[in-house]
C-alpha cells in the first residue's frame, strides 16, 4: 500500500468535507468538527488542514458564493477528490480489519 | 445598507487592517470572510464583547508562514540585479551622454570643477589643521609667552627673559619635562672649505632635538650636547658636503665659530613652524660667542624665544595658571602693565597666532572657516546644477520611462536605473576632478604658499573621495530618480504629460542661491583688491627702486665704513651707501625712556628707534618737511635726531626743529622732520620713529644703485668689492621693492584665492543657468511659435525669456548685498588703514552679474526666438 499518510486532524477534516458534499468551507467545517468532537478548534487550524489536503490532492476547491454575514466576501468551497475518497476508504478498511480481529480477542474479556 | 442593518456590529477594525496588510493577498479574502462569518455567529452566541476578543484570537492564529507567504508569480519576476538590465542601463546611459554632448559636458564638467575645488580646499584645510603634527610631542609642546596691557591695549609677545628658564626648570620641575631657549630663526653663513651658503637656522638648547623629535639620518639627537657642535638638515648637509660624509667635519658659522657636525636630521616638512630651521647650533655656544647676551641675561631684557614641553600628566591651562605671576614676582615694578606669563600650545601656533587689543584670540583659523564655507558652497552649487539639469531634461526622458513601464519595469527598477546613471556621471566627474586637481595643484600651491600633493597612498583620501562621490551621486541623482520614475505611462505616452507649474519653483530657488553666492564673492573680491590697492597707493616716504640691502652678519663688515663706501662709489655702480640698524622696509626696534619738553609724566611713550649714518637719508631718499638732514659739516649732529612727522605730532611739539629730546638721559637735538616713512605694515598707521646717528649700531648695509646702469652689471661690481672685504661669506642681497611687496603677500593671497573661487562659482552658476535656459527655451518652443505667428518680434521673445532670469538675479543681488557688506565690513575693520566700501562696488557687481546672466540666457533665448514657427508648430 502506497499512499500519503494523513494526520488525525486531517482525517477528521477530510471526513467533514466528504460529509458536507461540496458545501464545506472554513467556518462551517470548524463548527461541525467542534460539534462532533467537542474539541476546541481554531479557524487557522482548519484552514491549514484544508490547504495541506489540497496540496496532497485529496480535496479540490473553488471560490464561490458570498453572503452578507461574510461582508460580501466569497467562500472557498471544498469537495473530496476520488483520491481522497479512496484514501478514506482505505483507512476505513485498515481499521475494520483491525477491529474485526480485536473484537474476537476482546470478546472473552467482555463476556 | 442592508448588510449593515442586519449585521450592525463590525469586527475590530485594527485586527482587520493588520490582517489585510500582513496576509498574502491571494488568501486574504477567504480568510477574512470566514473570520467575519465566525464573528457574526459568535456575536449572537456570546455577545459582542466576547466575540471581539475571540475575533482577535482567531485572527492572530493566522500569523503563520503558511498564510503570510506571498503567492509565487507564474511569470518571470523583475530582477533588480539582473545582469542584462544593468548592462542595458549602462548602454542607455552612455547613449544619452553621447547623444547630448553639450549637456553632458556641462553636467560632468561642472560637477568635476566643483569636486576639484572641494578637494583643493579639503587638502588645504587638512594641511592647515595638521600643521606641526610632525613633532611627536605635538600635544605637549608650548611657547612660553607673556602678555601685558599698555595704555589699556592688550599685547602678547614671545620675547622672553633668560632667567625665566631657570625658574621654570628648578621651581616647576614637576610640570615641565624640558624648557629650551631658542634664538630667532635667522640667516647665518655656513662655510665648509670654499663652499659657503647663507642658511636659516637657530641656536637651541641641547634638549631641543628630543623635544622636537627630529628624525636623525646620521648621528644622534644627543649630538647637540657637545659644546661646539652643529646639527644639519639633510638638504644643508647635501649642499655643503655633497656625497662625502658630513659627520665630524668642521663647519664655520658666520665666519667666526668653528663647529663640528654631530648629526644630520631629516628636513622638517613645509607644514611645520620650524620649516626654515635648516641647521641647529647649541644655545650655550651662542651665549659664549655673543657677549651682550650674558650681560643682558636679566629680567628686564626680553630677547629670546622659550620653548617648553610639559610633563605627560599636566595640561597647559593648569601650568599656565601656575606660572602666571612669575614676572610680577620677579619684577614687581611692572605691576601697572598687568604682566602675565602663559603657555601657547603648539596646536594653536599656526591657526591662533594673534591677539587683538582686548585680548581676544584671532588668526588663520578665520581663513580655515572662510574657505571651508566657500568649499561647501561651491560643491553645493555644482550639486544644484547637476540636479537642475537632470530634472530639466526629464521631459526628454519621460517617453523612455513610459515605454519602460509598459514593457514591465517596476518603479524601483527605474529608480535604480536613474541612480546608477547619476553614479556613472559622478564617477566620470570624480576621475575628471582628480585630473583637474592635479593640474591646478601647482598653481594653487603657489598662490596659497603650500606644498600640497594628492595623498594617493592614504586610505582616508580614497575613503573620503569615494564616499563623497557616492554621496553626491545619490543626493543629486535622487530627485530625478524619484521624480522621473513616478510618471504615469499612459499620460506620458499619450502626450498629455505636462510638468506642473510648481515644478520650477525649487529650480528657481536654487538659481537664486547660486547667484547670491556668486554676487557675494564678486563683491568680496573687488573689495579685497581695492584694499590692497589702497595700501599700495600709500605714500611710502622713500625711494625703494634700485635700493638693495645686505645683512651685516660677519665681523669683517664692521669698522670699514668709509673705505667700503668709497670703494663702492668708485665702481660707478653705486650712487650712495649707508648702514643702519634696520632696513627701510622693516622697523625692528621699539623703545621707551624718552623725555621732551611738555611731556605728560603719566604718558607711557614708545618710539621706533633706528640708528643710521650720515648717508642714510640720501640712500633711501628722505623727504624733509622741516629742518635738514644729518650733515658731516655740523659736528654737533653726532647727537642730532631726525623725527618722522608722526613722531613730532605724537610728542605734541609745535615747532620741533632745534628742540631737545632726551633718551635714557642722553640729550639729542632735533635737526629735521621727514615725511612719514612706511617701514611697518602698509595696513597700519606709520609708527612714530626717531633716527639717530650711530655707526656701530648697524645691522644692514643700504645701497642705492646708479639708476642708469644695468642692475646685473652693477651687482657684479658690488659683489667684487664685497669679495675683497668679506671673502668668507657669500654675497647675498635683497631688493627693497621686493621686500616691500612681501608685506602684501597675505592680502594678495586671500585676494587671489577669493577671486579664483569667485570665478569658479560664477562659472558653475553660469553652466547651470545655461542648462536651465536651454530647457525653458525648449519647453516653450511652441509658445514661441504661436507668438511669432501672431506677430511678436525676436526682441519681444528675447525679453520674454530673459525676464524670469533677470528677476531671479535681482532677488539674489538683494540678498547678497547686505550679506557681503556684513562680512567685508568685519574683515576690513581689522585694518587700521582701510578702503571704504562704496556703493558703486555693489552696483558694479550687480551689473556684472546681470550682464553675465543676460549673455548666458540670451544665447539660448535668441536661438529659440529665431526658430521658424513652421518648424516648431509642424507637429500639431
Amino acid at each position: 500500500m502506497n499512499r500519503t499518510y494523513l494526520g488525525e486532524f486531517e482525517e477528521i477534516v477530510l471526513l467533514g468535507v466528504a460529509v458536507m458534499q461540496g458545501q464545506a468551507y472554513g467556518v462551517v467545517l470548524m463548527h461541525e468538527i467542534i460539534e462532533q468532537t467537542g474539541r476546541s478548534v481554531r479557524l487557522n487550524q482548519v484552514h491549514s488542514a484544508l490547504q495541506r489536503l489540497e496540496e496532497k490532492g485529496m480535496v479540490k476547491s473553488e471560490v464561490g458564493g458570498s453572503t452578507a454575514e461574510r461582508g460580501g466576501r466569497r467562500k472557498r468551497l471544498y469537495t473530496v477528490t476520488a483520491y481522497g475518497q479512496r484514501t478514506l476508504q482505505q483507512i476505513q478498511e485498515v481499521r475494520d480489519n483491525f477491529w474485526s480481529r480485536l473484537t474476537s480477542l476482546l470478546k472473552p474479556a467482555f463476556g | 445598507m442592508k448588510t449593515s442593518d442586519k449585521y450592525p456590529i463590525k469586527p475590530p477594525l485594527v485586527a482587520d487592517r493588520l490582517l489585510k496588510w500582513i496576509l498574502a493577498s491571494h488568501q486574504y479574502e477567504i480568510i477574512q470572510g470566514d473570520l467575519h462569518e465566525e464573528f457574526n455567529y459568535q456575536v449572537k452566541k456570546v455577545g459582542e464583547r466576547n466575540a471581539r476578543w475571540l475575533y482577535w484570537q482567531q485572527a492572530m492564529g493566522f500569523i503563520r508562514p503558511r498564510y503570510l507567504r506571498r503567492q509565487r508569480n507564474l511569470y518571470s519576476s523583475s530582477s533588480y540585479f539582473s545582469h542584462n538590465m544593468i548592462r542595458n542601463y549602462f548602454k542607455i546611459a552612455f547613449r544619452n551622454l553621447i547623444k547630448q554632448k553639450g549637456y553632458s559636458l556641462i553636467n560632468i564638467g561642472g560637477l568635476a570643477m566643483g569636486m576639484a575645488v572641494v578637494m583643493l580646499i579639503g587638502l588645504w584645510i587638512y594641511d592647515e589643521l595638521s600643521f606641526d603634527k610632525y613633532h611627536q610631542n605635538y600635544n605637549r609642546i608650548a611657547k612660553v609667552m607673556q602678555s601685558a596691557s599698555v595704555n589699556g591695549e592688550f599685547g602678547a609677545g614671545e620675547h622672553m627673559p633668560i632667567p625665566l628658564r631657570d625658574v621654570l626648570v628648578t621651581e616647576f620641575q614637576d610640570d615641565f619635562d624640558r624648557v629650551v631657549m631658542s634664538s630667532w630663526t635667522r640667516e647665518h653663513i655656513l662655510a665648509y672649505g670654499d663652499r659657503k651658503f647663507t642658511k636659516t637656522g637657530n641656536y637651541l638648547g641641547a634638549e631641543a632635538p628630543e623635544m622636537l623629535t627630529l628624525k636623525m639620518m646620521k648621528g644622534t639627537r644627543g649630538g647637540l650636547r657637545e659644546p661646539a657642535s652643529i646639527l644639519l638638515s639633510e638638504s644643508v648637509a647635501q649642499a655643503l658636503f655633497g656625497q662625502t660624509d658630513p659627520m665630524g667635519k668642521i663647519v664655520k658659522i658666520d665666519n667666526k665659530l668653528n663647529v663640528k657636525v654631530t648629526g644630520v636630521y631629516e628636513d622638517l616638512p613645509y607644514n611645520t613652524a620650524f620649516r626654515e630651521m635648516t641647521f641647529i647650533a647649541p644655545w650655550d655656544l651662542y651665549v659664549s660667542s655673543e657677549p651682550w647676551i650674558k650681560s643682558n641675561a636679566n629680567w628686564a631684557n626680553n630677547s629670546f624665544q622659550m620653548l617648553a614641553q610639559i610633563s605627560p600628566n599636566s595640561d597647559f591651562e593648569v601650568v599656565s595658571k601656575k606660572i602666571k605671576n612669575l614676572r610680577l614676582i620677579h619684577v614687581p615694578e611692572t605691576a601697572s602693565f598687568k604682566p602675565e606669563v602663559f603657555l601657547h600650545p603648539m596646536s594653536r601656533w599656526h591657526l591662533y597666532t594673534g591677539w587683538d587689543k582686548t585680548g581676544k584670540v584671532e588668526g588663520r583659523i578665520q581663513y580655515v572657516w572662510l574657505f571651508g564655507i566657500i568649499g561647501i558652497f561651491v560643491l553645493l552649487l555644482a550639486c544644484i546644477n547637476f540636479m537642475n539639469l537632470s530634472t530639466a531634461r526629464s521631459e526628454k526622458r519621460a517617453k523612455e520611462v513610459g515605454i519602460r513601464k509598459v514593457v514591465g519595469s517596476v518603479r524601483s527598477q527605474l529608480v535604480g536605473q536613474f541612480l546608477s546613471e547619476s553614479l556613472l556621471v559622478v564617477a566620470f566627474a570624480f576621475v575628471l576632478s582628480l585630473l583637474l586637481t592635479l593640474l591646478m595643484l601647482p598653481v594653487f600651491n603657489e598662490v596659497a604658499d603650500k606644498k600640497l600633493g594628492l595623498p594617493w597612498s592614504e586610505p582616508l583620501f580614497w575613503f573620503a573621495g569615494l564616499g563623497f562621490s557616492l554621496f553626491t551621486g545619490l543626493i543629486s541623482g535622487s530627485y530625478p530618480a524619484l521624480y522621473l520614475s513616478s510618471f504615469q505611462p499612459i499620460k506620458v505616452l499619450k502626450g498629455t504629460f505636462r510638468i506642473g507649474r510648481f515644478a520650477t519653483i525649487p529650480r528657481k530657488v536654487l538659481v537664486v542661491v547660486q547667484f547670491t553666492v556668486s554676487v557675494t564673492l564678486i563683491i568680496g573680491t573687488i573689495i579685497v583688491f581695492r584694499q590692497i590697492q589702497h595700501a599700495k597707493n600709500r605714500p611710502v616716504g622713500y625711494e625703494r627702486n634700485g635700493l638693495i640691502t645686505i645683512d651685516m652678519n660677519t665681523p669683517e663688515l664692521y669698522g670699514h665704513y668709509n673705505t667700503l663706501r668709497s670703494k663702492l662709489k668708485e665702481t660707478g655702480a653705486v650712487e650712495e651707501m649707508s648702514t643702519s640698524s634696520a632696513p627701510a622696509t622693516s622697523l625692528n626696534s621699539q623703545n621707551n625712556g624718552f623725555e621732551w619738553e611738555g611731556k605728560d609724566p603719566n604718558f607711557k611713550e614708545q618710539f621706533g628707534t633706528v640708528a643710521v649714518t650720515h648717508d642714510f637719508g640720501k640712500t633711501v631718499g628722505w623727504q624733509f618737511v622741516a629742518g635738514r638732514d644729518f650733515s658731516r659739516s655740523f659736528a654737533t649732529d653726532s647727537s642730532g635726531m631726525v623725527l618722522n612727522e608722526k613722531a613730532a605730532n605724537y610728542m605734541g611739539l609745535k615747532d620741533p626743529v632745534g628742540k631737545i629730546v632726551k633718551w635714557n638721559g642722553k640729550p639729542y637735538q632735533i635737526v629735521g622732520i621727514i615725511k612719514d616713512m612706511l617701514m611697518g605694515s602698509p595696513f597700519e598707521p606709520v609708527y612714530q620713529t626717531v633716527f639717530m646717528l650711530d655707526y656701530n649700531w648697524a645691522n644692514v648695509i643700504n645701497i642705492k644703485l646708479t639708476p642708469e646702469r644695468s642692475t646685473s652689471e652693477s651687482l657684479r661690481k658690488i659683489e667684487s668689492v664685497f669679495r675683497e672685504f668679506n671673502p668668507g661669506s657669500p654675497f647675498d642681497y635683497k631688493f627693497s621693492d621686493q621686500q616691500y611687496a612681501l608685506k602684501f603677500a597675505t592680502e594678495e593671497r586671500i585676494g587671489r584665492l577669493a577671486s579664483g573661487f569667485a570665478i569658479l562659482a560664477i562659472f558653475i552658476s553660469c553652466l547651470g543657468l545655461f542648462g536651465l535656459a536651454s530647457f525653458i527655451a525648449e519647453q516653450r518652443t511652441k509658445e514661441m511659435g504661436v507668438r511669432k505667428v501672431l506677430g511678436a518680434s525676436v526682441f519681444n521673445l528675447w525679453r520674454l525669456l530673459c525676464k524670469d532670469f533677470v528677476l531671479l538675479v535681482i532677488i539674489a543681488f538683494i540678498i547678497a548685498t547686505p550679506t557681503a557688506y556684513y562680512f567685508l565690513d568685519n574683515w576690513l575693520s581689522k585694518y587700521k588703514y582701510r578702503t571704504e566700501i562704496s556703493w558703486w562696488i555693489f552696483a558694479v557687481s550687480g551689473a556684472g552679474a546681470l550682464l553675465i546672466t543676460l549673455l548666458t540666457v540670451s544665447f539660448q533665448s535668441i536661438k529659440a526666438a529665431l526658430i521658424n514657427p513652421v518648424k516648431s508648430l509642424r507637429s500639431e
